[in-house]
């Protein structure tokens, strides 16, 4: 029996391994599929990374360089090249690796930090040819960075998620030509200071509201043709346009990867694609945790650090078996707001509640109403899809409250 | 010298070769792709027809009901997944009722086994997702799915095991008489052979008027499909057909046996033999036809879509004879023509007898082939005993469809060997589950290459020129 197994040694799992010993176990397993830690991040050697938690400016191997050096400094014991292939309700493991063959481990308590991963063409559909030369941004990322091969020389990009505006830059400094990239939406999903450093920066054109409706090419891709959308995001045929390309790179969303959560038993938010948990992270299984982007999609990996830490203290509390000021008040969103996590809070204390918007809104306010009547209301000058928001829900707020709603008055 | 040559490696040529492997033959199979099942083969609807379809009388009923007898035992020496879900035909209103009844009577005709007349209740109580609009439904209980490329690359594979010799890129241009054989070329390469069998799917008459033959013509057929995530995949536990009507089959939707949900075809007479493109109208046709039949379908769930071409001839049924002497025609084998291959198969290897080629038991045959799958059915300690062996048969190359190492590494080793990407996809499912080979797609090119003996960057997504990369980001120093 092990107190504490952690799936993942992405930056979730790897900080929530240190929050864990700091707060008293252990007994901790980190199991990691990839050859070394540090998960996504090892691609990611752009920078930009730890502004908020470490108010520097990191690559993502630093910033994964970062907590491997502290679970290293602490002996927390980690299996690479291990991927799980099962849990059960009762917190049994099941995972592969080449030297143990298929082992099974028990845990007292689990931490879910898988990731997410990219969003597949076949996901939309796109009409004509399947030729060789359309990647996801991630895997061309993985080409150029890790194995140093190019995926193509003419690149057109669908979706300005932060992952195709980096690829947008990288596939630019290493000699490709990036055409377009178009965004589906009328606004982009990506970070703005990603849309200034990697697309303008680069004069790289952000076709706002513009499809690609069709592939061309036998074998390998020839072209692709776009076309700017309607409101109802429907291709206006008079706008199409071809552009002659050799690859196409589609960074259109992330999907987190719960395929173990759902093997436990533990349903998924709609919404997020992730579990339902509470401050704590903790699922609807006692014991089970679950935390960065497996739970939802973050835009940036410092607020995954810090979602990781808590889930760590609270595994730890809940081994230790530390009692709690228990309360039981959920959280609603009013559709503007599209998601909250948590999406409920059982125990009485301070805590920062993370969500996102459906749409862009401007001069807006973000409010909160305890049972009906608004407890928070804070203006906001501009929120977006792309950006993740938070308000912290404070101990009166949730006293007595059976339903804390959020909303957004614009 | 080959005693037979059969052109072209679909369903139908890799069952003629595989039953004329149980010979003492010199068999070659030409091929003008880098691999096998890459035609008609590669993008159907992977159903093993009950048989009350066709016309009584024709050879698409004869064989169809044949076939579908034959195909669980095929299925199990070949250690491909089978899987006899039974199929429905269902009706929505009063013609319906009367098409229904003339395909029981057409079913019972052709010899098709156990079929029944299932009235609402009866639809509903087995598949209860299917629309409440339905009001009867044909029930065929022998119908059932199959993977038409993993029955294809096993049919080749037995073959070779048994000393069929398989040559890939070799496009026929021309085919002729010479004292007692064939000299058949390709850009750069020739053989003879004695008997020749015409299974070129889509290009069959092409290579028959080669030999004179212009007695028919084949025509591609369009037939675009969406295919939706394992989580779908029990959605409906039959292959669900909607009553036809003049506007043909419809659109099905049916579990395959790898556990997906499969929607499809649409049916678009084409002209061009290359255009295999999908079409966002095909896109909406299969959406709203399919929501008519299971309206819980979640199509946000697809994970991707793919476009095959019917061979289809303008004689209506299957052409099976021989209009020249030792040459074989079997054309225009559209559906049912997966279900029909192994009773084809048979046939082809009589009618060679007839032409007069000796068949002599082979003493060494062996028409068992090791299952593609077996590591994933293996228990955990039959799993371990193996990993102990090989390692690498302990590391997931693919997580979404949990593939290994080991099994790619053996796949690549095993005949007809992959030489790309798609060719490994379609071996061991890595790259065919959600994530569409984002993550693994990189670490498979580097296993092809290593174990080809070929440069990172020529790895290929299906030969020719679809690399997958174009080049080093930096160049060697």
């Amino acid at each position: 029996m092990t107190d504490l197994v952690i799936i993942g040694g992405g930056p979730a799992g790897m900080s929530a391994a240190v929050a864990a010993y700091e707060s008293g176990i252990k007994d901790i397993l980190i199991l990691e599929r990839d050859s070394s830690l540090g998960g996504i991040l090892q691609q990611c050697i752009h920078n930009g990374f730890g502004l908020h938690k470490f108010k520097e400016e990191l690559t993502g191997p630093e910033y994964a360089w970062k907590y491997e050096k502290r679970v290293r400094e602490l002996n927390i014991p980690f299996k690479l090249n291990t991927m799980v292939l099962d849990i059960s309700k009762d917190k049994v493991i099941t995972a592969t690796n080449e030297d143990e063959g298929i082992i099974k481990i028990e845990a007292k308590a689990i931490i879910l930090a898988m990731g997410c991963r990219e969003r597949p063409k076949g996901a939309l559909n796109i009409a004509g040819t399947r030729p060789a030369g359309i990647f996801s941004a991630g895997t061309a990322q993985k080409f150029v960075n890790m194995k140093g091969y190019m995926p193509g020389k003419e690149v057109v990009i669908l979706g300005s998620g932060d992952i195709g505006l980096i690829m947008a830059r990288r596939m630019t400094l290493e000699g490709a030509r990036v055409k377009a990239v178009c965004e589906l939406m009328p606004y982009s999903g990506g970070l703005a200071r990603n849309i200034q450093q990697c697309l303008n920066d680069f004069d790289i054109p952000l076709k706002l509201s513009h499809t690609v409706v069709e592939i061309h090419g036998k074998e390998r891709l020839e072209g692709v043709t776009i076309a700017k959308v309607d409101e109802n995001r429907r291709p206006i045929e008079e706008t199409k346009e071809f552009i002659k390309c050799d690859t196409l790179l589609l960074s259109v969303g992330l999907i987190p990867e719960n395929e173990l959560t759902l093997s436990a038993g533990i349903g998924l938010d709609r919404i997020t694609n992730g579990a339902k948990v509470d401050q704590g992270r903790q699922t609807e299984i006692e014991g089970i945790f679950a935390c960065g982007n497996v739970l939802h999609v973050h835009d940036l990996v410092d607020f995954v650090s810090e979602e990781a830490e808590i889930a760590g203290i609270s595994a730890a509390d809940y081994i230790l078996g530390k009692s709690k000021e228990k309360v039981n008040v959920t959280l609603k969103t009013d559709g503007k707001i599209r998601y909250t996590v948590p999406q409920i809070i059982t125990e009485n204390k301070d805590c920062k509640v993370y969500f996102r918007v459906a749409d862009v809104y401007k001069n807006c306010k973000v409010k909160v109403l305890k049972d009906g009547e608004e407890v928070y209301s804070k203006k906001k000058v501009k929120v977006a899809p792309g950006e993740m928001e938070t308000v912290t829900v404070t101990k009166d707020m949730i006293l007595g409250a059976k339903e804390l709603e959020f909303m957004l008055e614009v | 010298m080959y005693d037979v040559a059969v052109i072209g490696a679909g369903v139908t040529g890799g069952l003629i070769a595989r039953t004329l492997s149980a010979y003492d033959l010199k068999i070659v199979i030409l091929e003008k792709e880098n691999d096998v099942a890459m035609g008609a083969t590669k993008a159907n609807s992977a159903i093993v027809h009950a048989g009350f379809d066709a016309k009584e009388g024709s050879n698409k009923a004869k064989f169809n009901v044949l076939g579908s007898k034959m195909m669980a035992k095929v299925c199990a020496q070949l250690g491909v997944k089978y899987k006899n879900n039974g199929s429905l035909v269902i009706g929505f209103n009063e013609e319906d009722e009367k098409t229904v009844k003339e395909l029981y009577e057409r079913g019972i005709k052709n010899g098709v086994e156990r079929l029944e007349i299932l009235d609402k209740e009866g639809v509903k109580k087995i598949e209860p997702n299917i629309s409440d609009n339905v009001t009867c439904a044909l029930y065929a209980p022998t119908g059932a799915i199959v993977c038409p490329y993993e029955l294809t690359v096993a049919a080749i594979g037995n073959a070779m095991d048994n000393g069929a010799e398989l040559k890939r890129n070799f496009k026929v241009l021309s085919i002729t008489k010479k004292d007692d054989s064939y000299e058949i070329k390709s850009e750069n390469e020739k053989v003879f052979a004695k008997y020749v069998v015409n299974a070129a799917g889509l290009f069959a008459d092409e290579i028959a008027s080669m030999v004179g033959d212009n007695s028919f013509k084949i025509h591609p057929r369009r037939g675009e499909y969406i295919l939706l995530d394992k989580e779908c995949g029990s959605i409906v536990s039959h292959t669900i057909f909607r009553t036809p009507s003049k506007m043909g089959k419809g659109i099905l939707v049916s579990p395959t046996v790898d556990g997906n949900l499969l929607t499809g075809p649409t049916s678009v007479d084409m002209e061009d033999k290359n255009d295999n493109t999908t079409t966002s109208e095909g896109f909406s046709k299969i959406i709203k036809e399919t929501l008519e039949d299971v309206p819980s379908v979640p199509f946000n769930k697809s994970i991707t879509s793919f476009c095959g071409l019917r061979a289809a001839s303008d004689i209506g049924d299957f052409i099976i004879n021989s209009p020249k002497e030792n040459f074989i025609n079997v054309a225009g084998i559209e559906s049912p023509g997966l279900t029909s291959a192994p009773a084809i198969g048979l046939h082809i290897a009589d009618m060679l007898k007839e032409l007069g080629l000796t068949l002599n038991k082979k003493e060494n045959y062996n028409p068992e082939r090791k299952p593609m799958h077996y590591f994933k059915e293996a228990s955990i300690e039959e799993k371990n005993e193996i990993i102990k062996k090989d390692k690498s048969f302990g590391k997931i190359i693919c997580r979404c469809e949990t593939v290994t190492e080991g099994e790619i590494k053996e796949a690549i080793r095993t005949n007809p060997k992959p030489l790309d990407l798609d060719g490994v996809k379609r071996r061991t499912r890595a790259q065919m589950g959600r994530c569409q080979g984002g993550f693994c797609m990189p670490y498979i090119v580097e296993l092809l290459a290593k174990e080809l003996g070929i440069k990172y960057e020529e790895v290929t997504k299906m030969g020719g020129n679809s690399l997958v990369n174009v080049s080093k980001t930096k160049e060697d120093k």
